[in-house]
């Protein structure tokens, strides 16, 4: 059994957000720094930089410098552990309605003997 | 086909999932009203689930333990919220402790069965609703253990034939 590391809620927190889902978006090609990234939202740069900011802590993006210029990059791994949480329930409802499924097949069979 | 739709929403914590069978509402109904049905889905085959009490109405308790291959057994509940027999069933599942009483250190997650007849055939819809990811971590790693495996295997052989079966994806 293992328990959540307590930094899960800080992840889903982070894109809980429209704007953050979208920088995390462009992030995945990393090719955009923080103030070409800030030329896409009707926001100041500074709340574009706070939004970014909380993505990094949440481990979302990191900055990596490329020359003079900070490119903001998704971590992919971590939108990979989001996704997976969700793969892992479906899984478990999965077998669920399929046992189901073989319950109620079971009933149509031994109508038909 | 039995699963037919599944959304997910990462930001919102929450899975819908829609299946469909080839059953009337009310047979459906059963294998959520009859604790002996119940028993033989709920829990995978190496943690098969034993029900204890079982009072499905509005404020009423469903209790459960499931017992593992070295005789080791975790217990669960389900606080009915909401019952509207054959078409509507609404609970929280939480975890217990070895005596039966809820355990207030484990996540509690809301579930909503939804049963419908579309062309002859009944949906169920069920929508899972967690608090937290953390809580549905924890609900994971307890509803799946290492079950998980053994059962898509047998789900498998069941389904022979079947091309959507639950690992083809």
């Amino acid at each position: 059994m293992q328990i959540a590391p307590p930094d899960f809620d800080r992840m889903f927190g982070a894109l809980a957000d429209a704007t953050r889902r979208d920088i995390v978006r462009r992030a995945i090609v990393g090719e955009e720094g923080v103030a070409e990234l800030a030329e896409h939202y009707p926001m100041s740069f500074a709340a574009v930089q706070k939004h970014i900011a909380i993505l990094e802590r949440a481990g979302m993006v990191t900055k990596e410098r490329i020359g003079r210029r900070k490119v903001v990059r998704a971590n992919l791994e971590r939108l990979r552990v989001a996704r997976r949480l969700l793969d892992q329930y479906e899984e478990l409802w999965r077998g669920r309605v399929a046992r189901m499924t073989a319950l109620v097949t079971d009933d149509t069979k031994e109508q038909n003997r | 086909m039995t699963v037919t739709a599944v959304r997910k929403n990462p930001e919102k914590l929450t899975m819908t999932l829609d299946a469909e069978f080839d059953a009337s509402p009310e047979r459906v109904w059963q294998l959520w009203a009859d604790p002996r049905q119940l028993e033989r889905w709920w829990g995978p085959p190496t943690y098969p689930a034993t029900v204890t009490a079982h009072d499905l109405r509005s404020g009423g308790l469903v209790e459960y333990h499931m017992t593992g291959p070295e005789g080791n057994q975790s217990h669960g509940y389900w606080e009915i919220v909401d019952v509207d027999a054959p078409h509507r069933i609404v609970f929280r599942d939480g975890f217990a402790n070895e005596d039966g009483t809820p355990s207030s250190d484990m996540p509690i997650n809301e579930v909503r069965v939804m049963i419908s007849e579309v062309g002859g055939q009944t949906r169920m819809s069920i929508e899972s609703i967690f608090p937290s990811a953390a809580a549905m971590e924890q609900v994971i790693a307890m509803g799946m253990e290492e079950g998980l495996r053994e059962a898509v295997g047998q789900i498998d052989a069941i389904l022979a034939g079947d091309v959507t079966s639950p690992t083809a994806r």
